[in-house]
């Protein structure tokens, strides 16, 4: 296991390098995000102009959805950083034969395909999700209690876990298609379902929908967990939520694992 | 190490060929960029299929915001008019955005592979065009069905069929969006001839349009919002960029948000904005090419 950590940190350094190297490109990376950030912002503080709340009684009024908007971006980034940029040039690796040269080295195919790359400038968000939640915790009238600051880390985990599972499962799609450039495409969309309050699906449709991404694809509970611990006052079906959140994470991990390895049995070279 | 000097093949070269000529060209070019799209269908298929997901979210949220506002209309639509604009906006969308169009000009004018366009007698633009049709007929094959399914199911969302001048003013307004769409993002792409790597310039763009184009929202909700100068608001500013025309105006027009008079009046605005676009994407071509040199091997 040390032996990881060491080339992770090697990982780390090189990218730390990359980015140092190519400053003004970083810079404008990091600008970038912050806009699509802020113009994602722009647009609650739009809806929220119109509306106290987010779904009658639920509680989510604009400082308490900050809260959750601040944890998702703190997750996001997270991913974003240290998994995203590796296994979005899986698809390339997978179509050129380039995989190969990852196969053979001593070390968990797994582990070099999905952390081989770290990008720095994608920690911009978790900065500004920082900021956003003390601003958000701040003005809320709610104060959560120490134990929830405690357990907010490990739910922010729990929700990294959750999305790294995603993302191998979609990598190990990429050996099935021959190229799968919609990987990206996939997780921005599949993660939009996270960005709002799971009580915003409801009625008809959106009850059948909610339980999908809770227990299925388990995708609502990334954000809406730890969001809740902080946001507002922890209920008792929060905390079956939570206990789902952790186990769903355990899950998601070892089916994700299982089918990456059952894919890259059928991996066949593309490269002479 | 040899330099290439280049010229534009498309203005002398040209006359060369017959129309007959140039049609079998753009014909070729056509079902060359056909089976290319056809080969990854699987890709293709998903990356369709995942175009849907975000209106889910938005139909929820925005169902969400009308039960807890308590009001009936925001910014002149109702629950059902929102719902129908952002499947709209999004069929809008489905015509004018061009996936990585941009990108692959850049991308060749830096790897050099651009050259072969160059010296060849094809219209670079006109070969794209092909492309990006090819690709467009590809993506109605394969989303037509679900988009059918979508609508079908969201049917209740729409009001009645609109009368047939406004079906038709739909369908001139989606076309231009196409026209616009690819102009714009060529005329970007064609930037790369100075600056290399326009990667940052093309998520500026991306950025912009998202947020000016009505994609996130209907364009009326600015209408409110002032600027600081007297009289102007900040839907008035947005509504003087092109970038309404790839997503609000379609929709707007069969939602009945804008009719007769603006409905023209905007129509001709948009045939302007082709105009005007085109012109820029073939004066930067002509500029660019004449500007470029292909260094290497």
């Amino acid at each position: 296991m040390g032996r990881y950590w060491r080339v992770f940190a090697t990982f780390a350094v090189a990218g730390m390098v990359r980015d140092m190297t190519f400053r003004t490109n970083f810079l404008i990376a990091c600008i970038s995000s912050i806009a699509w950030v802020a113009m994602n912002l722009s647009f609650y503080v739009l809806v929220f102009s119109f509306t106290p709340e987010l779904g009658l009684n639920t509680g989510w009024s604009r400082e308490p959805f900050f809260v959750f908007v601040a944890t998702g971006l703190i997750i996001n980034s997270i991913v974003q950083t240290f998994f995203m940029p590796s296994a979005e040039e899986f698809s390339e690796m997978v179509r050129s034969g380039g995989l190969d040269a990852v196969l053979v080295q001593p070390l968990d195919a797994q582990f070099l395909i999905t952390c081989h790359r770290v990008d720095y400038s994608s920690l911009a968000n978790g900065m500004v999700g920082f900021l956003l939640l003390f601003w958000s915790l701040l003005s809320t009238k709610w104060t959560p209690t120490p134990v929830a600051f405690l357990l907010y880390p490990l739910f922010v985990i729990s929700g990294v876990t959750i999305l790294y599972s995603f993302i191998i499962g979609l990598a190990a799609a990429t050996i099935f298609l021959g190229r799968n450039q919609s990987l990206y495409d996939f997780w921005f969309y599949i993660t939009t379902f996270s960005r709002y309050p799971m009580e915003i699906y409801s009625g008809p449709w959106g009850t059948p929908l909610q339980t999908l991404c809770t227990f299925v694809l388990p995708i609502l509970v990334v954000v809406n967990v730890p969001a809740r611990l902080l946001a507002r006052p922890f209920l008792m079906s929060d905390t079956n939520l939570a206990i789902w959140s952790l186990l769903a994470a355990g899950v998601s991990f070892i089916v994700s694992r299982r089918v990456f390895t059952h894919s890259i049995d059928r991996y066949r070279s593309a490269s002479s | 190490m040899t330099a290439m000097q280049t010229k534009s093949p498309h203005s002398s070269d040209g006359s060369d060929y017959s129309l007959r000529d140039h049609f079998r060209i753009w014909r070729t070019m056509l079902t060359i960029s056909l089976e290319e799209r056809l080969v990854y269908r699987g890709d293709f298929a998903l990356g369709t299929l995942l175009r849907f997901l975000p209106i889910v979210t938005q139909v929820f949220l925005w169902t969400a915001v009308f039960s807890a506002a308590g009001r009936s209309d925001i910014a002149g639509y109702s629950k059902n008019d929102i719902v129908a604009y952002y499947l709209l906006a999004m069929a809008t969308r489905a015509f004018s955005s061009m996936p990585g169009l941009a990108g692959s000009i850049a991308r060749g004018i830096r790897d050099g592979s651009i050259k072969k366009y160059l010296v060849q007698p094809v219209d670079y633009i006109g070969f794209l065009f092909a492309m990006r049709v090819a690709h467009k007929l590809v993506y109605f094959a394969v989303a037509l069905g679900p988009f059918v399914l979508v609508l079908f199911l969201f049917r209740s969302y729409f009001p009645a069929i609109p009368d047939v001048g406004t079906i038709i003013a739909f369908a001139a307004s989606l076309f231009m969006a196409f026209l616009i769409g690819f102009f714009l993002e060529a005329t970007l792409g064609m930037l790369g001839f100075w600056f290399l790597e326009v990667a940052s310039l093309l998520f500026v763009y991306m950025l912009a349009n998202y947020l000016l184009s009505g994609h996130m929202f209907p364009l009326d909700m600015l209408d409110g919002i002032a600027t600081g100068l007297l009289g102007i608001s900040l839907g008035d500013v947005v509504k003087m960029l092109p970038f309404e025309y790839t997503a609000y105006f379609p929709a707007a027009i069969w939602l009945g948000k804008i009719s007769g008079p603006a409905m023209y009046q905007g129509l001709l605005i948009e045939a302007m904005w082709v105009i005007v676009m085109a012109a820029a994407c073939r004066l930067a071509y002509d500029r660019g090419s004449r500007h470029w040199s292909a260094v290497g091997g």
